[in-house]
């Protein structure tokens, strides 16, 4: 990364600036310095990626097993209801 | 997914431990606690006993539900207490304290600049990299981990995150910032090995 003071503040906004809820100004500063910066520049494109995989294969949701809600129902007390999925 | 109106469900019906209601409840939210206490255990026999003991305390705690935050928000903090207090007996030298800010204000250190991004979607996702994926999320640290889990792969907002972990915004979005980097750090050192030699 250059030596320059503009990395280290722009390293503190780039959590708000990749999930675009950074204030339009600020946002244009930033992209100003991506812009001189192939550092930042490769930072925020693998951070973005980064957080691109974890939601792809987030979004394949984990169902719970049949088993384990057979189980949580009987605990629960609620053995009439495990017949049927009630959403 | 965490923003329900909570006349959705009855309250009232909930109380009284009617069981249509309370079934319904649980087949709403069952999911999504199972997959946040497999991903802070790793173990799928730990994980179901927070999904259980999770639901048996949210019953018995359902008279002093407020509805200051959103039903799901309220479970997610139940099963996060639960899923820690597993973590705290099975790892008892593991430091689990939320609460405490120890290496919040760490500076951020950044030492991999090799750009990945060009990788093909075959390799960015084969089986072995979502394995790499899960293992990076497990080395992080318990508190950033908790974060980055209920934020980006359970798609909490920043203020449900909070409200889960009884944090302040501002600790959550540190937190948010520094799990992300470690893992991009992580992710750039498996991906950039696997780029073609130029």
């Amino acid at each position: 990364m250059k030596d320059n003071l503009n990395c280290g503040a722009f390293l503190e906004e780039i959590s708000d600036y990749v999930d675009g809820v950074l204030g339009e100004a600020l946002c244009a500063e930033i992209e100003r310095h991506i812009a001189d910066c192939d550092d930042c520049r490769v930072v925020v494109d693998t951070l973005k990626k980064t957080i691109y995989l974890y939601h792809e294969t987030s979004s394949a949701r984990t169902e719970i097993p049949t088993d384990v809600r057979s189980r949580l129902f009987r605990r629960l007390s609620l053995d009439d209801f495990i017949e049927t999925k009630h959403l | 997914m965490s923003d329900e109106p909570l006349q959705e469900f009855s309250l009232q019906l909930l109380r009284e431990g009617n069981g249509a209601e309370v079934a319904r409840l649980v087949d709403t939210y069952s999911a999504q606690i199972y997959r946040l206490a497999l991903k802070m255990l790793s173990n799928p026999q730990d994980a179901e006993d927070v999904l259980q003991n999770t639901f048996m305390k949210a019953l018995q705690a359902l008279p002093n539900f407020e509805g200051r935050s959103s039903l799901s928000t309220w479970l997610y903090r139940i099963a996060v207490n639960e899923a820690l207090m597993s973590i705290r007996r099975s790892k008892p030298e593991v430091d689990v304290t939320l609460k405490t800010d120890d290496g919040d204000e760490e500076d951020l250190l950044l030492t991999s600049f090799t750009d990945w991004c060009c990788l093909p979607e075959g390799e960015l996702m084969s089986s072995e990299a979502l394995h790499y994926l899960d293992k990076a999320v497990q080395e992080l640290p318990e508190k950033l981990r908790i974060v980055f889990i209920l934020r980006d792969l359970e798609g909490l907002s920043i203020r449900e995150t909070g409200q889960a972990l009884s944090l302040t915004e501002t600790t959550v979005k540190t937190r948010l910032l520094r799990a992300r980097l470690k893992l991009r750090e992580m992710l750039s050192a498996y991906y950039g090995e696997r780029l073609p030699l130029e």
